[in-house]
């Protein structure tokens, strides 16, 4: 089915992406909004505007029936979800299609087999891809016999847990009984959901990831990226390609993401993400994110394709239209995530009124922002304000271009995370390339703003 | 009519080939600034001016700034604000038991609350050594940084 109506059931920079391609490809956008973004730069540039619900997210963003009920009074014929909120929720998948609009994104079922992460483990395993040595521990006596054969130290994971919540360490058998006890009551308050599992720590992991595209019988690899660059499991800068991994790696990887798309039936945007072992020289599949994802456009830089057209085209049932062998990467781009928080405080959340936004703009420079002169930043949602996106010919072509936009990229009122990207830009740990996921905390130790008077 | 990044990256192929370093640009929805900042250094201010109709009811809400007068605090009574603007949480998670509650005694450091900003939680403080007198603020409601959390009476 051709989608002439979309309605974009999110907010933020995610919104002003999808609205763009939106006026590019002639498809009417409708935002769906809630209470406090109805005036916010989203709304400005989109078609039409309709109202979702209250300001918090859960009477609005986050309610499938709140949004079945928009995309029907404005008669979309289909319905973006962006990324966070219900992007990879079934149960909103599942009430389009009872409704007969379009979800841009995969089948509910697809939903489910990835959601649940021993789903998605017993999947990866089924197509053939390296997993972390682990398994499922109903009880104490099940977590030994696994922990027997994974090895210490290892990692207790909650099954409904993510973005590192619900995960524990444990560095020897004598913390197994009482850390399981704790892991499984706390997995069942927070996720509803008691089951963990055990996996290998792995001292020294980057985080790498795959973007692909499936039309539910074909899937197309488009490059890896490297997010290792992380606070508390939250990105704050990711790029593309990853730096310093073998080209046998890195085809590896390709060939595991595309292996387990094609045996999901995926059809959308997704990414493979892999845990890649530094010491070890090998990468190991973590989980599979079903939605675009924040750091898309670095993956958009190096290989020209625009992910969202691309995500809308196989939503409507179109075959892709591309070939692997059609991807062809250039140069490198990096993205800073620039946050509406104090970093001299701990990152401290700074919600406000944006007085002026000034952004670096030329050949290689792309700014993905919500936000302009007078906009207000309400403190209900996610704190991303921006993202600055530089394309170079190289890893330190893009970083010196990455540099000189951000000494000219303004935006005054809120305290933003600009300084922050300064320093880790001047860092020669990162500047070398390839840091794995303890770095930023090392980076922070010695970089402290506190310590080093960095304003 | 609002520009694409394409088209403004197409304004500046056009001034980088010309010997201007400034360009102001007013539609009837849109303002646009483009200056040269170096060599091939160029920033880049737009300001989107229209409104947008809303269907399905609704006015633009801003919830940042609250400036409602601190309710009065009884004699000999402290209260205790948000240390962030945001929503208000008496308990860790739901369903759990409150952090506090009225008759419990406290120190400068006993966590009274949390409370979640922009998806991030932080905790509250007592700040004073006493005993909660009463709750000021609901569950789950939104609190700007001067709205009064509980009161406390100072031991």
């Amino acid at each position: 089915m051709r989608i002439r109506r979309l309605l974009i059931a999110n907010r933020g920079e995610i919104a002003a992406r999808v609205i763009r391609t939106c006026a590019r490809l002639g498809i009417e956008s409708v935002l769906a909004a809630s209470d406090a973004d109805l005036d916010a730069l989203p709304a400005r540039l989109a078609d039409r505007v309709v109202r979702l619900g209250p300001a918090p997210a859960a009477e609005s963003y986050l309610d499938p029936a709140a949004v079945v009920r928009a995309a029907k009074a404005v008669e979309a014929g289909a319905v973006h979800p962006g990324y966070g909120f219900l992007s990879e929720n079934p149960s909103l998948a599942r009430a389009c299609r009872d409704s007969g609009i379009v979800f841009v994104g995969p089948a509910p079922e697809t939903l489910e087999a990835v959601g649940d992460k021993l789903r998605a483990r017993s999947h990866a395993l089924a197509a053939g891809l390296p997993v972390v040595p682990g398994g499922e521990a109903a009880d104490l006596a099940g977590a030994q016999a696994v922990a027997a054969e994974v090895g210490y130290p290892l990692l207790v994971k909650a099954v409904g847990g993510g973005g590192g919540r619900g995960m524990k360490l444990v560095r020897s058998p004598d913390e197994l009984p009482q850390t399981l006890d704790i892991a499984v009551s706390e997995a069942a308050a927070a996720f509803g959901d008691p089951r963990v599992y055990l996996e290998r720590f792995v001292a020294s992991g980057r985080h790498v990831e795959v973007q692909v595209l499936g039309d539910g019988a074909r899937a197309v690899a488009l490059g890896d990226r490297d997010c290792s660059v992380q606070r508390r499991y939250q990105k704050l800068f990711e790029e593309a390609p990853a730096p310093l991994l073998s080209e046998r790696i890195r085809a590896e990887m390709a060939a595991a993401a595309t292996t387990l798309a094609t045996h999901l039936g995926y059809r959308g945007l997704g990414t493979v993400e892999l845990l890649y072992d530094r010491e070890r020289d090998t990468f190991h599949f973590l989980e599979m994110n079903a939605r675009i994802q924040v750091e898309h456009p670095v993956t958009e830089m190096v290989t020209g394709i625009d992910l969202v057209a691309e995500q809308l085209a196989v939503a409507e049932g179109l075959a892709l239209r591309m070939r692997q062998e059609d991807v062809a990467l250039t140069g490198h781009a990096v993205e800073c995530r620039i946050n509406a928080e104090e970093w001299a405080h701990d990152f401290r959340p700074s919600p406000g009124r944006i007085e002026r936004v000034v952004l670096p703009a030329g050949d290689g420079i792309r700014v993905d922002t919500h936000v302009q002169s007078g906009s207000v930043v309400p403190p209900y949602y996610d704190s991303l304000l921006a993202k600055l996106i530089v394309h170079g010919v190289d890893r330190a072509d893009a970083l010196a271009r990455a540099r000189a936009a951000l000494d000219l990229l303004r935006i005054d009122g809120v305290p933003t995370t600009v300084p922050m990207h300064q320093a880790l830009l001047a860092d020669p740990e990162f500047a070398a390339g390839g840091v794995d996921t303890a770095f930023f905390e090392r980076f922070l130790a010695i970089r402290r703003p506190d310590v080093v008077g960095v304003p | 009519m609002d520009l694409s990044p394409d088209d403004v990256r197409d304004v500046l192929r056009v001034l980088d080939s010309s010997g201007l370093d400034e360009l102001h640009l007013e539609l009837e929805h849109l303002t646009l600034t483009v200056r040269r900042e170096g060599a091939s250094a160029w920033t880049v201010e737009q300001q989107v001016l229209r409104r947008p109709a809303v269907e399905g009811g609704g006015e633009p809400a801003v919830h940042v700034e609250n400036r409602a007068p601190r309710a009065a605090v009884p004699d000999g009574l402290v209260a205790v604000h948000p240390p962030l603007l945001g929503t208000f949480y008496r308990a860790p998670k739901p369903g759990a038991p409150p952090f506090v509650d009225v008759g419990d005694r406290v120190d400068e450091e006993t966590v009274v609350g949390i409370v979640e900003t922009m998806k991030m939680m932080t905790p509250v403080h007592a700040g004073v050594r006493g005993t909660v007198v009463e709750f000021r603020t609901d569950n789950g409601q939104f609190a700007a940084t001067d709205a009064v959390l509980l009161l406390l009476e100072p031991a």
